[in-house]
């Protein structure tokens, strides 16, 4: 689905990603794991098209097609979802309005209807339970007033209204208490845990792993995927600290 | 100096304008009266979406007997050279409520200039203004207000946000205030601006095309100005001319 080969950058003249390989298939769910500093964040702006976050060498293809080559929205379009870890705010836009726009946009794109207003209410309304936000919530404007919580459950439901085939969530349990956590858990793998799609979660601790099973886990350090290995992987970062693991 | 004489770029009210548009149509008609009497309540809207190439100057004067209110909307968006001047009196206890849009491309010189004098006590007044200019387009509000020795707990604001599309556009916001009373509240801010950058790529990220998104912000930007608007036909007209208009600046 994603094959992401030797891929570079560098952000205000400094190199971040100094090759960067990673492949992931339909069906799977992999954790990037790393120090501060590491490149995560860059990577998931690198692959969601973020102005300023150019690749300069390597390249990445999704769904078949040069990654690098489409427009952040066309790549929403061909299925990719980027989970911010900072959500952004938009005074003046409602959730509803900003969501319908967005999901019949990628529809347009993609030659497809526009959702018909009932079907859509439908589908927010059933996101919105899925992950407990309150439906009024989706009346207000884009996480204006919003907790640190409320704007990550936020994200899910827009991720499950949106119905990517990969997703790439960037610490999408920061800010999150353990019920909270749990809801998102939950949220992440009723939405994206089928056969034909897959996740990439990028996140600093293994607690989101407790509730959302990763099938791989990658440690990124210095720009570079520097060990790979299964969800145990994970367990012994947490017990014995990134540098114990990479030393070893 | 007479009334008739052709302004300079050294008359304060007409330092933005564009001379020459104004030297065609000069001399200008007498401006259009709005009396509204003692207790009153007036609505009046204005769409000013002159030709291309074309020029426009709308004058009023109005006056706002003691205990009235007049609300006046302006959509200010037409021809190359447009310019709306609302000259404001408020009797006691009266109110006068003022919202504008300008939105403008190209080449195009637009302004709002006002002038509301608090002659009288307890009378209040609002401008809200949102200019949104792209290419090389100018954008002026010019604001003054007066209050009048006697006229105390006057209370008056002015709320003036641009947004620019472009850097070679350029917006202008002049408040003065003129005050002669001591208990007095008037309140005034005026910023300049560009679409957030962040927000845009957020609503990329979510598969918005970009003139979708900049239209959807722009239009958040002047909701607001028109919202109050009591009759909902002409609030119609005023929101749907400016979406029009802005979906030719993105």
């Amino acid at each position: 689905m994603l094959t992401i080969d030797n891929l570079t950058n560098e952000i205000d003249g400094k190199a971040i990603l100094k090759g960067l390989s990673l492949a992931i298939n339909a069906g799977e769910i992999h954790a990037i794991m790393g120090p501060n500093g590491a490149g995560k964040s860059t990577l998931a702006y690198t692959l969601g098209g973020r102005p300023g976050y150019a690749a300069t060498g390597g390249s990445a293809t999704f769904e078949g097609r040069d990654l690098f080559e489409m427009e952040p929205h066309e790549r929403a379009a061909t299925g990719l979802f980027l989970g911010f870890q900072y959500p952004v705010e938009i005074p003046g836009v409602s959730n509803l309005q900003f969501l319908r726009e967005s999901l019949n946009s990628q529809r347009r794109a993609r030659g497809e209807e526009a959702l018909p207003g009932g079907a859509f209410i439908k589908l927010a309304k059933e996101k919105a339970t899925l992950l407990g936000l309150d439906m009024e919530m989706l009346k207000r404007p884009v996480n204006v007033g919003f907790s640190g919580g409320e704007k990550k459950r936020a994200e899910m439901v827009q991720m499950g209204i949106l119905d990517p085939r990969l997703a790439i969530l960037d610490e999408t349990d920061s800010g999150l208490d353990i019920d909270a956590l749990k809801t998102v858990g939950a949220g992440i793998n009723a939405i994206m845990r089928r056969p034909d799609k897959a996740v990439l979660l990028i996140t600093h601790y293994q607690r989101l792993l407790d509730y959302v099973k990763p099938d791989f886990v990658h440690v990124l350090a210095a720009g570079r995927i520097v060990k790979s290995g299964g969800p145990d992987l994970a367990l012994q970062l947490e017990r014995e600290g990134y540098a114990e693991v990479l030393a070893a | 100096m007479s009334a008739l004489a052709l302004p300079t770029r050294r008359d304060e009210a007409w330092r933005y304008s564009d001379l020459d548009a104004v030297a065609a149509l000069w001399p200008t008609p007498a401006p259009a009266r709005i009396d509204v009497a003692a207790g009153e309540s007036a609505h009046h809207h204005l769409i000013q979406d002159a030709a291309d190439g074309e020029s426009a100057i709308h004058d009023y004067v109005v006056t706002v007997a003691d205990g009235a209110r007049c609300d006046f909307h302006v959509l200010n968006s037409g021809g190359r050279f447009g310019r709306v001047t609302i000259d404001v009196t408020l009797g006691k206890g009266s109110h006068f409520e003022l919202g504008g849009a300008i939105l403008g491309g190209g080449d195009q010189v637009l302004e709002i200039v006002t002038s509301v004098t608090h002659a009288q006590p307890d009378a209040t007044s609002g401008q809200t203004i949102r200019s949104i200019l792209a290419q090389r387009a100018t954008g002026s509000y010019l604001g003054k207000i007066a209050v009048a020795r006697d006229a105390q707990r006057t209370d008056a604001f002015q709320s003036v946000k641009a947004m620019l599309l472009d850097r070679t556009a350029t917006a202008n916001a002049k408040p003065e205030l003129e005050i002669y009373a001591d208990d007095v509240k008037c309140a005034h801010g005026a910023t300049v601006g560009e679409l957030d950058k962040a927000a845009l790529f957020y609503m990329a990220s979510r598969g918005l095309d970009p003139a979708t998104a900049k239209t959807l912000l722009l239009r958040s930007f002047v909701a607001g100005v028109f919202d109050a608007v009591a009759d909902e036909a002409v609030r119609e007209r005023l929101e749907a001319a400016a979406l029009a208009k802005l979906e030719t600046l993105v």
